[in-house]
């Protein structure tokens, strides 16, 4: 979920950015928006560095960040403002909160204020690859100087009016106020002078007071959805229906890399309602987001295309990745890891130090592949005619799904118009848009709109998988117990494999996730990454690499603590050390989550914070029955903070129940503190979902699960009692950090150590499974 | 030719009658409020009701609801106020909203069966339905807050 590599970051930066933008129809917003005569957009899109109390990787990122307000904002005459969302909203409520901050910089009044959905256009404004727990930290400031921006033309549009000086007037909740003369005109009837006056520098910008705001921080408005969502009328990306669309399933190869060797369709089209059957070797896997090829079943509807599907006979090459089997891969994995590899972090000499250790304690850590299950299939319609293209779907990339679109179909990138539909939930497996394409050649092939739909099947055998991992840690202890050697060495295919065949090394993206970022004030450290293959596509997976990471280092702090009699979260405390920045100076490509280390250090007061927080209102240390246990975790990711508690009981039968859980987060500045709560609260249930039950594994080179008889998530039945989440008040000017990741890291480990604490049973391996059973 | 009623309108279809529901919802009917998340009865996001019970349109075909009431999310209640999706809105529920028609249609058919169940009971009749969100806390409250007055 973290970076696409589909675009040189380098590429369309400076000066291309300007030019390339006078190609840009204008006419599309106007048309979009409905709204001529209002504020719209009449001018070049600029592209102007973000003014703020500190830097972001917002300008890094492709396409970095647009804050022009006739490109986010358009005031109809009867006063309605829409303002545009252009990241894809998959459940954090993005498309809502940063909606709200132009809000509430401009003094719109919320309630006259409608959100348009961004189409695909990076150009236009700036970049959109919903992932990375980043909209909140890269758009805070960026939509502020938007609000603000718009603020300002309005007052100044009021004051030549009234012939005042523009100081003394006031926008104030949709109308622009003079006081001296209790003057005042509505936003609807200062739009067209509004959007006559030039854009203000962002440098003479004055942002409002925070004390001064009415939504931000506050947690009082409901995403914008939320009624759509309970009567049935929100759009997902299967709800797009075009007059005269095919339905489309699609045969994938079980087996990465592998292609149709015979395809014998004629089974398929004996049932009732099939148009059409299609071979489709044309497309083999080619490395990237490209789809992976097979052939597909097309019909009048979704239902009939599945069973289609089903019926076709297709005899598969399997390629080289037919072998690959879950079992024996561990022990590959296991064995790497006991073995040296590629150094990424080096402090003193761990090696001397561990041979002179008195106590060396080793965990090894396997996290098996996961899959997202995202409660919405992949799916993407597409109408392609000439060398236009429209796509329907639920991408987290909208930018990098018209890029991949046009680069796929050889057209440019102006013809192809990607509609974001709302995400049925992305968890990163919508940022890699292989559907969108499959829809987009599908069509191109037809000559009609097609709706492809994988079914949970295909999502779950033919996605992105979520890495699979072992993780050593060695911990060396002096004789008063202190840890003075860690040695950690971290191996699991690479999401980089899927992107260029044959990388066997994690990315720094990868390792800059809890393994080269570790906190802890030891004197002797090396982090290694020893090589593996990956045999099937690997991605990005909500929060990603700190899932495993986490897992390890946060169990093997309980493990320290077990060893030498100390309380998890006393020992806990000890290792992450006195509050200090954390200086990485070993580290060659300290990655960082894309932001400068200036802004987003490795902060450990804040980690210290956290802990003592959650220990605090969590309860931490209270008497529980026999058979409960508590367990503690904190792990730092997306430059967020957060710690977890766990109570569980665990019954003679293994019986697991987990009773409840605390969770503090520092998140840094803040906007909607209600969805923060509803993420953490999400977070503990996905973290419950892959330490208890998650485990996707290979046979023959093939998934053996399918849907959620073999590959169960958490329901209701199983979810915690009761999840309390304490968010840290910001202080002033600290930046936004990550949210809809950072919740699941530490879940894991505060639930097995809690196993632990209630049973005196270490767990290794996830998912917990059968484990506990005795 | 087969005969439905849906929503209490008639809807008419003269393909396989063995076409799972869920696919005349969506894809004939429009009704696409009622989602596809697994085909297999396992999600629960598929959820309508029949006459006054929860069932999965994923795997009920056509057929089978000949001479029955089926209702789904967009007929629940005629302005979506309904005390389920009131409650829904009160706790704000969702996240990414996906599962939530099926949610709210398998509460709706609880309280009607059971107008005040108690903790175990929500969540013994929610169980069926997977919020891949992780919403389950507040779907717990929000059923409860519909049985005792929204
Ligand atoms: S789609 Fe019917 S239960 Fe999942
Ligand atoms: S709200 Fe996303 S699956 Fe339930």
């Amino acid at each position: 979920m973290i970076m696409n590599i589909r675009t040189n970051p380098k590429k369309l930066r400076g000066f291309e950015h300007y030019v390339k933008v006078d190609n840009v129809s204008r006419r599309s917003i106007l048309k979009g928006l409905g709204l001529a005569g209002g504020f719209v957009l009449a001018a070049p899109v600029m592209s102007r560095p973000a003014l703020a109390a500190y830097q972001t990787g917002a300008d890094k990122m492709p396409h970095g960040t647009v804050v022009d307000p006739r490109v986010f904002v358009a005031i109809a005459p009867d006063g309605i403002v829409t303002i545009v969302a252009h990241r894809a909203e998959m459940g954090t409520g993005v498309r809502t909160s940063l909606p709200m901050i132009v809000a509430e910089e401009m003094e719109a009044d919320w309630s006259r204020v409608r959100i348009q959905q961004a189409h695909g256009d990076e150009v236009k404004f700036g970049n959109q690859d919903t992932d990375g727990s980043r909209s909140t930290r890269h758009y805070l400031i960026p939509m502020r100087q938007i609000g603000a921006s718009a603020r300002s033309m309005l007052e100044t549009a009021a004051a030549k009016r009234w012939g005042v000086p523009a100081a003394e007037v006031k926008a104030v909740n949709h109308e622009v106020v003079h006081s001296a003369t209790s003057r005042r005109i509505g936003f609807g009837d200062l739009a067209a002078d509004a959007a006559k006056e030039s854009v203000p520098s962002v440098e003479g910008l004055k942002l409002k007071d925070p004390k001064d705001f009415r939504y931000l921080g506050k947690g009082q408005i409901s995403v914008v959805d939320l009624r759509d969502i309970t009567v049935g009328t929100a759009r997902y990306g299967a709800d797009v229906r075009l007059p005269g669309m095919k339905y489309a399933v699609i045969a994938r190869p079980p087996v990465t890399g592998g292609k149709v060797a015979s395809f014998d369709g004629s089974a398929a089209m004996k049932v009732s309602g099939y148009q059409e059957v299609m071979a489709g070797s044309a497309w083999p896997w080619r490395s990237s987001v490209q789809p992976l090829g097979g052939g597909a079943v097309i019909a009048r509807k979704t239902g009939d295309a599945t069973k289609g599907r089903n019926a076709v006979k297709i005899v598969w090459d399997d390629g080289p990745n037919g072998k690959y089997e879950s079992a024996a891969y561990r022990a590959e994995l296991e064995a790497a890891a006991r073995k040296p590899g590629l150094v990424l972090r080096k402090e003193g000499d761990v090696e001397a130090a561990l041979k002179g250790a008195d106590k060396v304690i080793t965990g090894e850590y396997y996290l098996p592949h996961l899959a997202h299950v995202a409660m919405e299939p992949p799916v993407a319609v597409a109408n392609v005619s000439g060398d236009k293209a429209e796509i329907w779907g639920p991408v987290q990339s909208a930018g990098g799904t018209r890029e991949d679109v046009a680069k796929t179909l050889g057209i440019p990138e102006a013809n192809v118009t990607v509609n974001v539909t709302l995400l049925g939930g992305g968890f990163g497996r919508k940022s890699k848009c292989d559907f969108a394409i499959e829809a987009a050649l599908l069509s191109k092939e037809l000559g009609a709109p097609v709706k492809v739909q994988w079914t949970r099947e295909d999502d779950v055998r033919t996605g992105f998988l979520h890495t699979v991992s072992v993780e050593r840690i060695e911990a060396g202890l002096d004789k008063s117990g202190k840890v003075t050697a860690w040695r950690h060495r971290s191996v699991a295919p690479t999401i980089a494999s899927t992107f260029a065949a044959g990388a066997k090394n994690q990315a720094p993206f990868e390792i800059g996730m809890g393994l080269v970022d570790m906190p802890f004030e030891i004197a002797n450290v090396q982090c290694e990454n020893p090589e593996a293959a990956a045999h099937h596509r690997i991605g990005w997976f909500r929060s990603v690499s700190n899932i495993p990471r986490a897992f390890a280092v946060q169990s093997m702090v309980a493990e320290i603590a077990k060893a030498t009699n100390r309380d998890p979260k006393d020992m806990l405390l000890e290792l992450i050390g006195s509050p200090r920045i954390v200086k990485l100076d070993s580290v060659k490509d300290l990655w960082n989550y894309g932001e400068p280390y200036d802004s987003y250090p490795i902060d450990t007061a804040r980690l210290r914070k956290v802990v003592e927080l959650v220990a605090d209102k969590g309860g931490w240390g209270r008497s529980v029955p026999k058979g409960h246990g508590l367990g503690i975790a904190a792990h730092r990711s997306f430059v967020s903070y957060v710690a977890t508690i766990v109570e569980v009981a665990v019954d003679d039968k293994g019986k697991l129940t987990v009773l409840r859980v605390d969770t503090a987060i520092d998140c840094g500045t803040y906007v909607n503190p209600e969805r923060i709560q509803s993420q953490i609260e999400g977070a503990a249930i996905m973290g419950m979902s892959l330490a208890k039950h998650g485990a996707i594994t290979f046979k023959d080179g093939k998934v053996q699960q399918g849907n959620f008889d073999d590959f169960p998530v958490i329901r209701m039945d199983e979810a915690p009692g009761v999840t309390n989440v304490y968010i840290v008040p910001p202080g002033p000017d600290t930046p936004p950090s990550g949210v809809g990741e950072p919740g699941v890291p530490p879940f894991a480990p505060a639930l097995i150590n809690a196993i632990f604490a209630a049973t005196g049973k270490r767990i290794r391996a996830m998912p917990i499974g059968k484990q506990l059973e005795a | 030719m087969i005969t439905l009623k849906i929503n209490g309108q008639q809807k008419n279809w003269d393909g396989d009658p063995d076409l799972p529901l869920l696919w005349f919802l969506r894809d004939e009917a429009g009704l696409t409020g009622t989602k596809y998340g697994c085909g297999q009865a396992l999600c629960g996001a598929c959820t309508v009701i029949v006459d006054k019970q929860a069932v999965r349109a994923c795997v009920t075909s056509v057929s089978d609801v000949v001479g029955r009431e089926v209702t789904t999310i967009e007929g629940l209640h005629p302005t979506g106020d309904h005390a389920v999706q009131k409650a829904w809105r009160q706790l704000n529920v969702p996240q990414c909203g996906f599962c939530q028609a099926g949610q709210i249609m398998q509460a709706a058919a609880l309280l009607n069966d059971n107008p005040k169940p108690n903790h175990d009971q929500i969540r013994e009749a929610m169980a069926g339905n997977i919020c891949r969100c992780g919403c389950y806390q507040r779907i717990e409250n929000a059923v409860h807050l519909a049985s005792t007055g929204v």
